[in-house]
């Protein structure tokens, strides 16, 4: 008998991965592959058919997601993968497309493409694995670093107020918003579920531990320990004010669902004025008829 | 070549006799052409291509978006081809600088997409009112590493609407992004532009992959040198990166990989460039003097070209459609019947390098050249043919 033949020797989720590119390039440690976790285990609960389902990722440690999971996966450029995903869900209203995706790729160098497709409501889930700094390239400081923390390019310890991402998806329009940890993993995927049986430009951020840059650098241990940090200092306030979770230097994670709203997407929202403007003569487009 | 052809989709067609200017021509020739997604931001000269495809798509069947930038609009383009449609958008210089890392991702992706550039005067904001051709070499060159695309030069707005056809033809046939190279003059020069009936556009089919699903390849290359595509959503589940990477189109990072991934981006269109030069030609056959020009400055030089032949020249002219791959052979051709060449263009010598580079040293190659903002003064080709012909 073949190893891969064996039950032990299978993955459970090997439908969903290319086990063909095992072992992956994350350290041990690493949060990334606890959120992949959670991502195929919501697609699974979602009942959506997989050939439909796209995942869109840029560049970093993150940015690997979409070479590992087996479904039409595009590996972008380094900010991108908002505005690829907007190509592919417009051109293909039938596909559900998911970014999976950094920090530093989201809402640093794709700072721009965020808040715009958050504005327009694109239909499209965006999850953000935030681990506070840029990782891939040996930790350097990000628009999400905690003030104090030390990284290589803050080798004094970071000045720079970060982003609040759970504010700024509300603020830009996103309809559903939510944080978590890594350690939260139940509700984690129940978030990723949530945004995929969705419509509309759904958000949701995780937080995990770089042990390799971010918590060696600072000295804050291994794998374990930040998970523990995590365990005792998140606080699940489901709708709290998003202004509200600013997040300090090994300070209190406040998370949660903050928003769950309906609101037209932007395919909505072009099919109903273009018809309502040009009648007949409009021919609709991604509307089943 | 494998290619399969059709006839154009009536219902993007115009067919008619029109006056429009060659912004206007390119979006009619995208919708011709079956383009049906367009992603872009306003930038003059180029603007009104924008505004004629989001006027003129929501009775054909298709998406227009205004996007953040010039990045996300390419970005979007490639994400829209792999959704099955053919994709386009239009710039000027500036855009054009921000395009270029998305368009390095398209040649890496091989993505058949078409972008036009409008040229006005640069570098940075330049002149953004007035024409020039300075993105002749960037349009080559301007993402980082060794890649090939295909690029076309107008010189009416009927060819702007021919050449838009011709490029998402090309760049289906390739996979490779192709550009329309105009200008602001063409751009906003109003003519007839005649527009045939669908059924006599000939269309060129992306190359679809119909093998099982479990052995397709996304870079396997076919007998073309052109691999098969699929669209996302049809259960093949591919994966597609930026990375170098295997005919699996995994990412492998070493040096061999990389020298089957790169020369094989290069070499599908090096070993195909006969199959895509155009240029026309005029009495090339006992010139003494060849005027190689393109775009806006052909109509120019062909002024200059009429003066000379009554001042008893024999000057011949050869006008390039296809700018890259660049006409090397017939340059060379002409180089060892000829006493010299003559290049015009709206830049300080961008192609007149190339001209000189492929006559191998074998004649002179003057250059007229000019900064932008106008077009030359034919008087001023003409003093330089004379010179050449001394
Ligand atoms: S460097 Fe940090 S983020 Fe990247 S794989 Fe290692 S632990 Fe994860």
């Amino acid at each position: 008998m073949k190893p891969e033949d064996r039950v032990e020797g299978r993955h459970p989720m090997e439908e969903f991965l290319r086990m063909d590119r095992m072992p992956h390039i994350w350290c041990s440690g690493c949060g990334i592959g606890i959120v992949v976790t959670s991502f195929i285990e919501a697609l699974q609960k979602s009942g959506l058919d997989p050939n439909k389902v796209c995942v869109c990722s840029g560049i970093g440690c993150t940015g690997r997601v979409a070479g590992y999971v087996k479904l039409d996966s595009f590996h972008t450029t380094h900010g991108r993968p908002v505005p690829f995903a907007t190509g592919l869900k417009l051109a293909n209203p039938e596909l559900k497309v998911v970014v999976f995706s950094g920090d530093g790729d989201i809402v640093g160098i794709g700072g721009n493409h965020f808040i715009h497709a958050a504005r327009r409501n694109m239909d499209i889930v965006v999850i953000c694995v935030n681990n506070f700094n840029y990782a891939m390239t040996g930790g350097q400081v990000a628009a999400t670093t905690p003030i104090g923390a030390n990284l290589s390019t803050a080798p004094y310890g970071n000045f720079e107020y970060p982003f609040n991402l759970p504010y700024l998806a509300e603020a830009c329009g996103a309809t559903y918003v939510a944080r978590w940890t890594c350690l939260h993993i139940r509700r984690v995927t129940k978030s990723i579920q949530e945004a995929l049986q969705k419509r509309g430009f759904s958000f949701i951020e995780v937080i995990t531990p770089c042990v390799t840059l971010y918590a060696r650098r600072n000295r804050l241990g291994d794998g374990l320990n930040l998970l523990r940090y995590y365990y005792e200092n998140s606080e699940i306030r489901h709708g709290a004010d998003t202004r509200t979770l600013d997040i300090g230097y090994q300070g209190k994670i406040i998370v949660g669902k903050f928003v769950d709203i309906e609101k037209p997407t932007f395919l909505d929202c072009m099919n109903n004025h273009l018809r309502k403007v040009l009648g007949d003569k409009y021919q609709p487009w991604g509307v089943k008829s | 070549m494998n290619v399969r052809k059709k006839s154009a989709d009536p219902k993007g067609v115009l067919t008619g006799v029109h006056y429009l200017d060659g912004d206007y021509a390119i979006a009619e020739g995208a919708l011709a052409a079956g383009c049906r997604f367009f992603a872009g931001y306003p930038i003059t000269p180029s603007t009104e291509t924008a505004e004629r495809f989001a006027e003129r798509i929501p009775m054909v069947g298709g998406v227009f978006i205004q996007m953040e930038d010039e990045i996300a609009s390419v970005a979007a383009l490639i994400g829209a081809s792999w959704a099955g449609l053919k994709a386009m958008t239009v710039t000027s210089g500036p855009g054009f600088s921000l395009m270029m890392e998305n368009i390095g991702l398209a040649c890496m992706m091989e993505v058949p997409i078409v972008i036009a550039d409008v040229q006005r005067g640069g570098p940075s904001t330049g002149l953004p009112t007035l024409t020039g051709q300075g993105d002749m070499q960037q349009v080559k060159w301007g993402s980082h590493g060794d890649y090939e695309i295909i690029a076309l030069s107008p010189d009416s707005p009927q060819e702007c609407f021919d050449l838009t056809i011709k490029a998402f033809n090309l760049s289906e046939m390739f996979r490779v992004p192709v550009f329309i190279m105009t200008d602001e003059c063409v751009g906003h020069m109003h003519e007839k532009v005649v527009i045939p009936p669908a059924e006599e556009i000939e269309i060129v089919e992306r190359k679809w992959y119909e093998g099982p699903k479990d052995k397709y390849l996304p870079y396997k290359p076919d007998v073309d040198l052109v691999p098969f595509m699929v669209k996302a959503g049809d259960g093949y589940r591919f994966h597609t990166t930026g990375l170098t990477h295997d005919e699996r189109g995994y990412p492998v990072i070493n040096a061999e990989c990389q020298d089957w991934c790169v020369r094989h981006l290069c070499d599908k269109i090096r070993l195909n460039a006969d199959k895509i030069i155009e240029y026309k030609e005029d009495e090339t056959d006992n010139a003494e003097i060849v005027v190689v020009s393109y775009g806006i400055t052909s109509r120019v030089a062909w002024k200059a070209i009429q003066d000379a032949r009554k001042a008893g020249i024999k000057v011949g002219s050869l006008r390039l459609i296809t700018i890259w791959p660049f006409p090397d052979k017939r340059i060379e051709e002409l180089a060892g019947k000829i006493k010299a060449f003559v290049v015009p263009e709206i830049n300080l010598g961008q192609i007149k390098r190339e001209v000189e580079r492929a006559a191998k040293g074998k004649v002179p190659v003057y250059p007229v050249s000019h900064c932008g903002g106008w077009v030359h003064n034919p008087d001023n080709i003409l003093k330089v043919i004379k010179e050449a012909a001394k």
